[in-house]
């Protein structure tokens, strides 16, 4: 089967294309739905897990297992409550530190539906949708470079804030009030969106 | 607040980013489990690393990866519903959270409790190499014997209230101690506390008395 997927950026549009493929595999089993979202997020995931250590093999074995999460899963995947970039994202974090580290990710809910009393309510000033992630996608595009560059090496580089430091050529505590700093401008730019 | 100092905002963007040894990360689950007016904050922090997987440059996927993932497909079972349904069924204690659920299995007083005058302890099954996980019964109105600490200790309140004479911490709640920080928790007069408390190095007493009541010299 030759696969046709996106590699382009993804623009709203191109969200609200995946959103759909996604709730045809959740409702219809769809694999072409499938092979699309595969096209979309298998490439971006290997590269996120080549980043944080995996090696080139181990990177992409694990993105198809995350993949495979997601066809599982799809039915789980809840539009009110995060976007589909974010909910793929929390699916890869958790694989790679079950791999990697062999840990767990504890998570608040366990994705469990019966434990009804785990359900909480979502926060009352923040509601994040696709249109909210392309806002997270702008802020970040907007904060100074060396804020930003910070924010990706925190969430994509397994390494300490020692090991940051010394490679910015920073002291220690300048690494920490900087993400701070980035963390404070990118919620002050989100503030009333969603 | 100094950068020297981490608050509950770090652990919640550290655990966000995946970053976060698995009991820190299970004193922070358990927080927003109990405090979900926390939850927008949290989402909000994954949904940076949503935004930001978005926009790495993809990779190249070897020739026939995709072909086998979907040979995978064709001999799997139908979706599962919840990959934890049975630890939903099983009987648990109302005062464990469901992300402690896994490390608690079952009723709290099954535990391996260990008893201390009016402290008690119970070890979670977590690798102990760099960090100690324990669940801690503080009788109400009773004290921990005051301490300090080389490293960190991050406590969570499942239940009462405890107060360290720096601040009062209610459930869902996180207590950090860092190092140097000289406390000693105080349970609430009216309902024993129970904490899940991590700490990573050992702590040091500062109190003149009763080295043998402590329950944290075996750290």
């Amino acid at each position: 089967m030759q696969f046709k997927g996106r590699m382009n950026g993804s623009k709203s549009p191109a969200d609200l294309a995946l959103l759909d493929d996604i709730e045809k595999v959740a409702v219809d089993r769809d694999r072409d739905a499938f092979g699309r979202l595969y096209g979309f997020y298998a490439p971006r995931i290997a590269a996120y897990l080549r980043r944080v250590g995996a090696r080139n093999d181990a990177a992409e074995d694990l993105a198809q297992e995350v993949l495979l999460s997601v066809w599982r899963r799809a039915h789980q995947f809840d539009p009110q409550k995060a976007a589909l970039s974010t909910w793929v994202y929390t699916i890869a974090r958790n694989k790679r530190i079950d791999a990697l580290r062999r840990e767990r990710h504890p998570e608040f809910d366990l994705d469990d539906p019966t434990m009804e009393e785990a359900e909480a309510p979502r926060g009352d000033t923040y509601t994040e949708t696709e249109m909210v992630k392309d806002e997270i996608r702008t802020a970040i595009a907007s904060l100074p470079h060396e804020q930003a560059q910070l924010l990706r090496i925190f969430y994509f580089e397994d390494k300490t804030h020692s090991v940051i430091a010394d490679e910015l050529g920073l002291p220690l505590g300048t690494v920490k009030s900087r993400l701070r700093l980035a963390v404070a401008k990118l919620r002050s730019l989100l503030e009333g969106v969603g | 607040m100094t950068s020297e100092h981490i608050n509950v905002d770090d652990l919640l963007l550290a655990h966000a980013a995946g970053r976060l040894p698995e009991p820190v990360g299970l004193v922070v689950a358990t927080h927003l489990a109990l405090a979900p007016q926390r939850l927008a904050t949290y989402r909000e922090y994954e949904a940076f690393g949503g935004a930001m997987l978005e926009e790495l440059s993809p990779v190249e996927l070897s020739a026939g990866a995709f072909d086998r993932l979907m040979a995978r497909l064709d001999d799997d079972a139908e979706p599962i519903t919840t990959r934890d349904a049975g630890r939903g069924r099983a009987a648990h204690d109302p005062d464990v959270p469901a992300p402690l659920r896994p490390y608690v299995r079952g009723r709290l007083a099954d535990l391996p409790w260990k008893h201390y005058g009016s402290v008690s302890e119970a070890k979670l099954p977590l690798d102990e190499s760099v960090y100690r996980t324990r669940l801690i019964l503080l009788k109400a109105g009773k004290a921990v014997p005051k301490h300090t600490h080389d490293g960190q200790e991050i406590t969570v309140v499942l239940k009462g209230a405890f107060n360290d004479g720096i601040g009062h911490y209610g459930r869902g709640e996180i207590a950090i101690a860092d190092a140097h920080v000289d406390h000693q928790p105080v349970a609430e007069a009216g309902e024993d506390c129970l904490c899940l408390t991590v700490t990573d190095a050992p702590l040091r007493l500062t109190g003149t008395f009763s080295r043998f009541l402590n329950p944290f010299l075996r750290f």
